[in-house]
C-alpha cells in the first residue's frame, strides 16, 4: 500500500515538474536565442532606436515601435472592457434576480470562448468598416478596430473576476452600508467597488496581461507595420504580429534576422511577467484583508 | 542532398525493375534519369509547379530544381552543371562567353511574363500615374521615416500620410520590385506593410483611401473590382499595365519576359527533351496559377516549334 502511494506521489511530483520544465525550457530558448541577438545588436539601441526595419536594406532594431503598437491595442481594449466589464459584474452581483445572473453568465462566458481569428476578421471586415463611416479618413488596417473588438473579447475575464471579487465583500459590510440608509447605488459604488478594488485590479491586470499577448485579432486587423505612434487611425505592428510575420515567412533560421523574433519574444515575456508578478502581490494583500 | 537523389534514383530503378513488362508492351513510361534545374526565383514557382506534375506522370525521372538566382544559375549553367536555368532577364554577354568557352550551346525559350501593379484606392482621385523616379523616393532606403506624406511625392498630392503595402522582403517580387525601381536588389525602405500574403496587401489597399502598394499583375486581375491600378511613367509617358502592354515591353520597368535555357548536351537525353515540351504545353496554365501573365496559344506554338527545330538541328 505504502508503494502505491509513493507511485503516485511520484507521478504528481513528475507532472508538476514537466510544467516548470517547459517553462524552464522556453526562458532558456528566448534567453540563448536573443543573446545571439544581442551580440551584435546594444541594448541601447534595443531600448531607444524608434525604428524597427530589422528586414531590410536600412536596418534598425529598436522595440519601441513594436512596444507602442502593443500598448496603443491593449489601452483600447482596456478603455472598452472595464467600464463595460466592471457595470456588468456590478449589475450582476447586486442588481440582477438570481435567475437572470444564471442565464447571463454562460452567456458571457461565451464571448471567451469564440476563436480570436473569428475576433479578427469581425474587426477587420465588420468593425473597420463601421468606423470609416464614421471617420472616412482612418486605414483598413488600424489598431482601433483591433482594440475594439479585443475589449470584447476580455470583458468576460474582467466582469467574471470583477464579480467573484465583489461576491466575496463580506456580507457584514453591505449589511452595514444599507443599515445607515444607503441606496443600492451607493451601496455598490461606494462601499462594495472600494472594498473590491484589489480583486477589480487583479481582473484588469490579467485582462491587460491577456490583451498584450493577444496575436491573432493584432495580426489580421491592426497591420504589418511597425511605427512609433499613438494614433490609432493607422496601420501598427505589436510585438505579437511581428513574431508571426517572421515565422510565416522565409526567413532563415540562425540569422539575426531570424533571432530578432527572440528579442521580440522576450521583450513580451519581460511585459508579462511584471503584470503577472503585480496581481500576485496585489491578490495576496487582498486575500490578508479579509481572512 | 546527392545522396537523397541517388537514393531515389535507386528507388526508381527498383520500381522500373517491377514494370519492367509494362516497359515491354510498349507504352512510354519508361523515361528514366535526371533533370537538374536552377536560376531564377522568379520563375521558380513554374517550373516547380511543371516538374511536380510531370513527375507525377514520370515516374522514373527525378526533377531537381533549385533557385539560386538567374546569375547563379547561369554560372553553373555555362559549366555544364545543370541541364535547364531559369532565368527572368536574357543571357548577359559573359555568361555567353562561359557557355562557349565550355562548348555549350543552348536555346533561349519565352515561357510567360511578369509583371507589377503599382495599385491604390479607388476613391485615391489624384494619383493617376506615377514617375519611376517618384516610386524610386518613394521606396528607396533613404526614404524610411522620411517620405510620409503624398504631398512630399509630388506637388499638388494632398497633405496627407502615405501607407504603403509591398510584397515581403523575402518573396521574388520584393527583388523584383527593388530591383527594378531602386536599381539594387532588396534595397527598400522598411517601414511598409509587408506581407507575403497578397489578400492581406488587397485589404490593406482597398480598405484605405490613402493606400499605396504593389503585387503581382495577375493578382490584380481577380480584385480589379475593390482596386486602381496607377500607370507608370519610365519617360515614354504613363503606360497601364496589362497582359498588352507587358507583352509588347511599353510597361517598363515592371514588366519582363521570363525564360528557361536549356543547354545542347542536355538535350540528348530524352527525359530532358520530354520535360521541356511538356513544360511548354503546361506553362500557360501553371504560370497563370502561380500569378503570372501567361503566353498566347501562338506564342507557346512557336516557342515548341523553336525548341523542336533546335533538337532536330542537334541530330
Amino acid at each position: 500500500m505504502y508503494k502505491k502511494e509513493k507511485f503516485i506521489e511520484g507521478l504528481l511530483a513528475t507532472a508538476a515538474i514537466l510544467t516548470i520544465l517547459t517553462t524552464v525550457g522556453i526562458i532558456w530558448v528566448l534567453l540563448s536565442e536573443s543573446f545571439g541577438f544581442f551580440r551584435h545588436v546594444s541594448l541601447i539601441d534595443f531600448l531607444t532606436d524608434t525604428q524597427w526595419t530589422p528586414l531590410f536594406a536600412d536596418k534598425h532594431y529598436g522595440i519601441m515601435p513594436l512596444v507602442s503598437g502593443t500598448l496603443l491595442t491593449t489601452l483600447i481594449a482596456i478603455i472598452i472592457a472595464l467600464p463595460i466589464g466592471l457595470t456588468i459584474a456590478i449589475y450582476l452581483n447586486e442588481y440582477a434576480p438570481p435567475s437572470f445572473r444564471n442565464i447571463v453568465k454562460p452567456l458571457l462566458e461565451i464571448l471567451a470562448a469564440v476563436p480570436t481569428v473569428v475576433y479578427g476578421y469581425f474587426a477587420l471586415t465588420e468593425v473597420t468598416p463601421w468606423l470609416q463611416q464614421i471617420y472616412p479618413e482612418m486605414a483598413g488596417f488600424n489598431a482601433l478596430s483591433a482594440g475594439i473588438v479585443m475589449g470584447i473579447m476580455i470583458i468576460p475575464m474582467i466582469s467574471s473576476l470583477s464579480e467573484d471579487a465583489l461576491y466575496a465583500v463580506p456580507r457584514s459590510l453591505r449589511d452595514a452600508s444599507y443599515g445607515m440608509g444607503s441606496t443600492r447605488f451607493q451601496t455598490a459604488f461606494r462601499v462594495l467597488v472600494p472594498a473590491a478594488s484589489s480583486g477589480i485590479i487583479v481582473s484588469v491586470i490579467l485582462a491587460v496581461s491577456r490583451a498584450v499577448g493577444e496575436t491573432m485579432i493584432v495580426a489580421i486587423a491592426a497591420g504589418q507595420q511597425p511605427r512609433l505612434t499613438f494614433d490609432p487611425t493607422v496601420p501598427i505592428e505589436t510585438i505579437t504580429t511581428y513574431i508571426v510575420q517572421v515565422s510565416m515567412g522565409d526567413v532563415a533560421r540562425g540569422t539575426p534576422e531570424y533571432q530578432t523574433i527572440f528579442a521580440a519574444g522576450i521583450t513580451l515575456f519581460v511585459f508579462t511577467l511584471i503584470l503577472n508578478n503585480i496581481s500576485i502581490r496585489i491578490k495576496k494583500r487582498f486575500q490578508q484583508k479579509y481572512e | 542532398m546527392r545522396k537523397i537523389s541517388q537514393f531515389i534514383l535507386f528507388l526508381s530503378f527498383l520500381s522500373s525493375c517491377g514494370n519492367g513488362d509494362k516497359a515491354d508492351s510498349g507504352s512510354d513510361t519508361s523515361l528514366a534519369g535526371e533533370v537538374r534545374i536552377d536560376g531564377s526565383s522568379t520563375v521558380y514557382p513554374i517550373t516547380e509547379a511543371v516538374a511536380e506534375d510531370f513527375g507525377n506522370e514520370n515516374k522514373g525521372v527525378v526533377i531537381a530544381v533549385a533557385e539560386s538566382g538567374t546569375g547563379g544559375g547561369f554560372k553553373k549553367f555555362g559549366r555544364g552543371e545543370i541541364d535547364i536555368n531559369d532565368a527572368s532577364r536574357p543571357i548577359k554577354s559573359t555568361e555567353d562567353s562561359l557557355c562557349k568557352t565550355n562548348n555549350i550551346s543552348y536555346i533561349e525559350l519565352l515561357v510567360a511574363f511578369d509583371g507589377l501593379a503599382v495599385v491604390v484606392n479607388p476613391q485615391n482621385d489624384w494619383c493617376k500615374d506615377i514617375t519611376v523616379a517618384e516610386l524610386k523616393m518613394l521606396w528607396e532606403p533613404a526614404a524610411q521615416g522620411k517620405i510620409t506624406k503624398w504631398s512630399q511625392v509630388r506637388n499638388g498630392w494632398p497633405d496627407q500620410e502615405i501607407h504603403l503595402f509591398g510584397a515581403g522582403s523575402q518573396s521574388g517580387t520584393f527583388d523584383y520590385f527593388t530591383e527594378a525601381i531602386v536599381g539594387i536588389s532588396k534595397a527598400s525602405r522598411g517601414d511598409y506593410t509587408a506581407s507575403e500574403d497578397d489578400n492581406v496587401l488587397v485589404q490593406g489597399i482597398a480598405g484605405d483611401k490613402y493606400a499605396l502598394g504593389f503585387f503581382g499583375l495577375a493578382y490584380f486581375a481577380s480584385n480589379k473590382d475593390k482596386l486602381k491600378l496607377v500607370a507608370v511613367n519610365s519617360g515614354n509617358g504613363p503606360v497601364l499595365p496589362s497582359v498588352e502592354t507587358v507583352k509588347n515591353k511599353s510597361y517598363t520597368p515592371l514588366g519582363r519576359p521570363l525564360f528557361i535555357y536549356v543547354s545542347s548536351s542536355a538535350v540528348k537525353r530524352p527525359e530532358v527533351v520530354a520535360f521541356t515540351e511538356y513544360y511548354l504545353d503546361q506553362a500557360a496554365k501553371l504560370s497563370e496559377e502561380v500569378g503570372y501573365v501567361p503566353l498566347s496559344e501562338d506564342e507557346t506554338k512557336t516557342e515548341k516549334e523553336k525548341f523542336q527545330a533546335f533538337v532536330s538541328g542537334l541530330q
